[in-house]
């Protein structure tokens, strides 16, 4: 149905030309679910875009073919172009409450789309839009036509991005990393959406993804980009048990999944003997009876309804929850970036909740709690160069200056990574690992006893986050910290945390050791999580 | 609906206590000028008694505190005093001037919007392009020039050199009668009358002053306008409009400048106050019998009642104004007024 031939695209930036699509080729069937995987930069979504001759200013389609259904989409005119977006080819997205006019409400955004594409008239385009709604099937579609998007959930924000793109009933969608930002649960719910509605209509499928275990478990055939090239295209099941290319074996084995271990998400040449952790059986964080109440609109909210658990020294600890659940709450709690309603956090042996938050930064404790923030390029200082950051802790709080801080800085970066040249660029000279990196210097700077990970890796590539992943590990043996962990990634917890907690609306919902809690758990809400975490097939390459 | 009416009373009822504070403040701050309206009022060549006399039955004798009471019991009667230098009650002087001065105001920021609005999004959709430097170079060159200096330049071109426009005094040429007081607006008034002579004499006037203070005011506009365009047509529903197949127009107008207006709206009423309160220059240029003019001459004289009318009448002026661009954003954005 759609095939492309020996396709490359340029885009044209201030440094010259960039070739973000080197000359790939590949097929669609009818009724087919293709699979492009790759990291980012590997030129996936630019080939989406490309087809679509929806590319951004600057970006060209240089050769190659593409044909859809005997059309030559790259002569075809842009009003021919215009007929076939959304008629016969749509798109969905990531990032979902972005995708959406925020200023329009969605019913109306799915009739401009049926009005364009002459498949309503003024007269019936509200009744179809409510149909297009319950097709993705929305509760109450009929109230849900008049909402704004800031109005719904980020997973009914997605669904309404699907209802536009399958209003006019196209026979090729195209999803770009259409789960990304969404809660597994959801990512699971929105993605078998997608594909029954795929199947019950016949419709050819093309999914981008960074995930290749997310791929594997909807696509018939998976092609892998790297650098603007295919580098290997095969069945999942065969790419998963037997991957030709070097990179598909990096991919495969940096995905993680169950029975792997830390070291073995890395390439065999970088792998090192699993360092020896030591955790001891004294508590040094001891959480009591923690409440937070945010004040709603229609009476208090409890975000986080009186909890209790410990950490022990050297100890890794997992919190688990969807958007929601009162995860972030509880972790800026213990970071003392919020106050908590009620309820202690026994630090030491000391309550450190006695001090307001806004005081707590020259409490002598403020050295020994740190954190990593999830975003690494949003939590750096754009004008400061990366020395500048790691050095803004020790100078602030340890009061240190001239060459023994940049002696210290060297130190840190050395101990993170970090090769000393990088330290002079600024944040945007940087790559994703680069940057995480930088984070991890600078939460670590103080020689923190307790450091929070808040979803540290959930921005970076796989083979990336293998690799901080595995440097979180060798940091907290080397330095005797104690990890509290969020993340909503089972199969990261699984790796890197002794113990885990299931939050769901504010309570713990199921705790224990992570093999336990992970291989038989008891609770419903652990056994949803754990299912919705797409499991790739067995690999052999470990 | 019913949120965002609740929104838009509970912002009028914020500008409750805006307005009492500047009650206080028009009052405070015309005591704290220095000179004396009394030794003005009683003329060069008054002795000690008659400036007492006349400071006495001014109410000037009398304590601040009671003063003020006084200057209350004025206002809420609607009574804004007597200006010393023009003889008339302060508020039939505003009445006259105000709207000379809003009329200028509204028809120099509806020009500029006219030009700058398209411009910017014309240079918007078209970066680096002959529209775009044009835009840049317009921008920048009605920007620097200050204002006295554009409007003596247009009358030197098109009222001495040329003589396409009428002579620069005022509102009306002599040889017209102003139009039957309605709204103060001669334009309006002029048209409700029927009198289309007369609107476009009043027209013919209006024209270069309005130039002038458009000229001034749109470079914020184009480049608000420019830089929300931009952004807005870089957001991620710009792509999904487009891969729905949406037509150009669709895109660019129904939604990605609806996006851009919010930006521009703040600039507009930012560019609206301050051209209120600045274009005493233009007024001054074109004879303009407007409000800018009137308080600088107030000002100049002590002229208490005047000064604090001014005052007063700009104040409200403002508060309407935010109000009325609180109450845009409202209808503009769904977001606002939720949270």
């Amino acid at each position: 149905m759609l095939s492309i031939n020996n396709l490359s695209v340029a885009f044209k930036t201030r440094k010259g030309e960039v070739n973000a699509v080197r000359g790939i080729s590949l097929n669609v069937a009818k009724g087919e679910t293709l699979g492009i995987v790759g990291e980012s930069g590997s030129g996936k979504s630019v080939t989406s875009y490309a087809l679509m001759r929806i590319l951004d200013a600057g970006g060209e389609i240089r050769t190659g073919d593409v044909t859809y259904s005997g059309i030559d989409l790259r002569a075809a005119s842009e009003k021919d172009m215009r007929d076939i977006r959304g008629r016969e080819i749509s798109m969905i997205f990531q990032n979902p409450r972005a995708a959406l006019n925020p200023i329009r409400r969605v019913g109306h955004q799915i009739e401009d789309v049926l009005i364009r594409h002459a498949q309503a008239t003024r007269q019936d385009a509200k009744e179809k839009a409510i149909a297009a709604l319950k097709a993705v099937k929305i509760n109450d579609a009929a109230a849900r036509y008049d909402a704004y998007p800031f109005e719904l959930s980020g997973g009914m924000c997605q669904r309404i991005v699907i209802a536009i793109a399958l209003a006019c009933k196209p026979r090729l969608l195209i999803a770009d990393e259409p789960t990304t930002g969404l809660d597994i649960t959801t990512q699971k719910a929105v993605m078998d959406l997608v594909g029954d509605l795929a199947k019950a209509r016949g419709m050819g499928m093309i999914l981008i993804t960074h995930d290749l275990g997310l791929a594997s478990q909807y696509c018939d055939r998976i092609v892998v980009m790297k650098d603007g090239l295919i580098v290997e295209e095969d069945v999942p099941a065969q790419l998963f048990t037997n991957p030709q290319h070097a990179y598909t074996r990096k991919l495969v084995d940096a995905t993680p999944r169950l029975g792997a271990s830390l070291r073995t998400l890395l390439p065999p040449e970088a792998r090192r003997p699993e360092p020896k952790l030591r955790v001891q059986s004294n508590p040094l964080l001891e959480v009591r009876d923690l409440v937070k109440t945010y004040p709603g609109k229609s009476g208090p909210v409890q975000a986080v309804k009186g909890i209790s658990f410990d950490i022990n020294a050297g100890q890794s600890l997992g919190l688990v929850g969807e958007s929601g659940s009162g995860k972030s709450t509880t972790s800026e709690m213990i970071v003392r970036l919020q106050d908590p309603s009620s309820g202690n956090i026994i630090f030491d042996r000391q309550d450190i909740a006695a001090t307001p938050s806004a005081r707590f930064m020259r409490h002598p404790m403020r050295r020994d709690i740190q954190m990593v923030f999830q975003d690494a390029t949003d939590s750096l200082n754009p004008r400061g160069t990366a020395a500048a950051a790691i050095a803004e802790p020790l100078a602030r709080i340890d009061g240190m200056r001239g060459s023994k801080l940049s002696a210290r800085v060297a130190e840190l970066a050395e101990l993170v990574g970090l090769p000393q040249p990088l330290l002079s660029r600024f944040p945007h000279q940087l790559s994703g690992g680069q940057k995480a990196r930088v984070g991890i210097a600078r939460a670590i700077a103080l020689e923190p006893k307790l450091l929070i990970l808040d979803e540290p890796t959930a921005a970076l590539d796989v083979s990336i986050q293998a690799i901080v992943l595995n440097l979180l590990v060798d940091l907290r043996a080397q330095m005797g910290m104690s990890y509290l962990f969020v993340s909503h990634d089972l199969n990261v917890v699984r790796l890197l945390c002794d113990e885990v907690l299931v939050m769901k609306q504010g309570d713990i919902v199921d705790r224990g050791p992570t093999a336990q809690v992970m291989d038989t758990p008891s609770h419903p809400y652990t056994r949803a999580l754990i299912e919705a975490a797409p499991q790739p097939p067995k690999s052999v390459a470990a | 609906m019913s949120p965002r009416a609740k929104m838009i009373l509970g912002r009028v009822a914020q500008a409750i206590p805006v307005i009492l504070g500047v009650v206080v403040i028009s009052f405070v701050l015309t005591r704290a000028l220095p000179g004396d309206p009394a030794a003005y009022f009683a003329g060069p060549a008054a002795d000690a008694e008659s400036i007492a006399e006349i400071r006495e039955a001014l109410g000037l004798d009398k304590p601040l505190l009671q003063q003020f009471f006084y200057y209350v019991g004025d206002l809420a009667r609607g009574e804004l005093g007597t200006s010393l230098t023009t003889g008339q009650t302060v508020l039939a002087d505003l009445a006259a001037r105000l709207p000379a001065s809003l009329e200028l105001t509204l028809v120099a920021l509806l020009l500029s919007c006219a030009i700058a609005i398209p411009l910017g999004v014309l240079a918007a959709t078209r970066p680096g392009t002959w529209v775009d430097h044009l835009c840049r170079v317009l921008v920048t060159a009605g920007v620097s020039m200050p204002t006295f200096f554009t409007g003596i330049v247009l009358i030197y071109v098109f009222y001495y050199l040329t003589g396409l426009a009428p002579s620069p005094l005022g509102r009306l040429d002599f040889i017209y009668l102003s139009p039957p007081h309605v709204t103060g607006f001669y334009l309006i008034d002029a048209a409700v009358a029927g009198d289309f002579e007369t609107w476009f004499g009043a027209l013919k006037q209006l024209i270069l002053p309005a130039t002038t203070l458009a000229l001034f005011t749109l470079a914020p506009i184009a480049r608000m306008t420019r830089a929300a365009m931009l952004s807005a047509l870089s957001s991620d529903f710009i792509r999904t409009a487009r891969a729905a197949g949406l037509g150009s127009r669709k895109v660019l107008y129904g939604y990605a400048f609806r996006n851009a207006l919010l930006p521009v709206v703040t600039t507009l009423g930012m560019v609206f106050s301050f051209t209120l309160g600045a274009n005493v220059l233009v007024e001054k240029v074109f004879a303009w019998p407007g409000i800018g003019s009137y308080a600088v001459e107030a000002l100049v004289v002590s002229d208490y009642a005047a000064v604090q009318g001014f005052v007063l009448a700009m104040a409200l002026l403002f508060v309407v104004l935010n109000l009325i661009i609180d109450i845009a954003y409202a209808l503009i954005d769904p977001r606002i007024g939720l949270n």
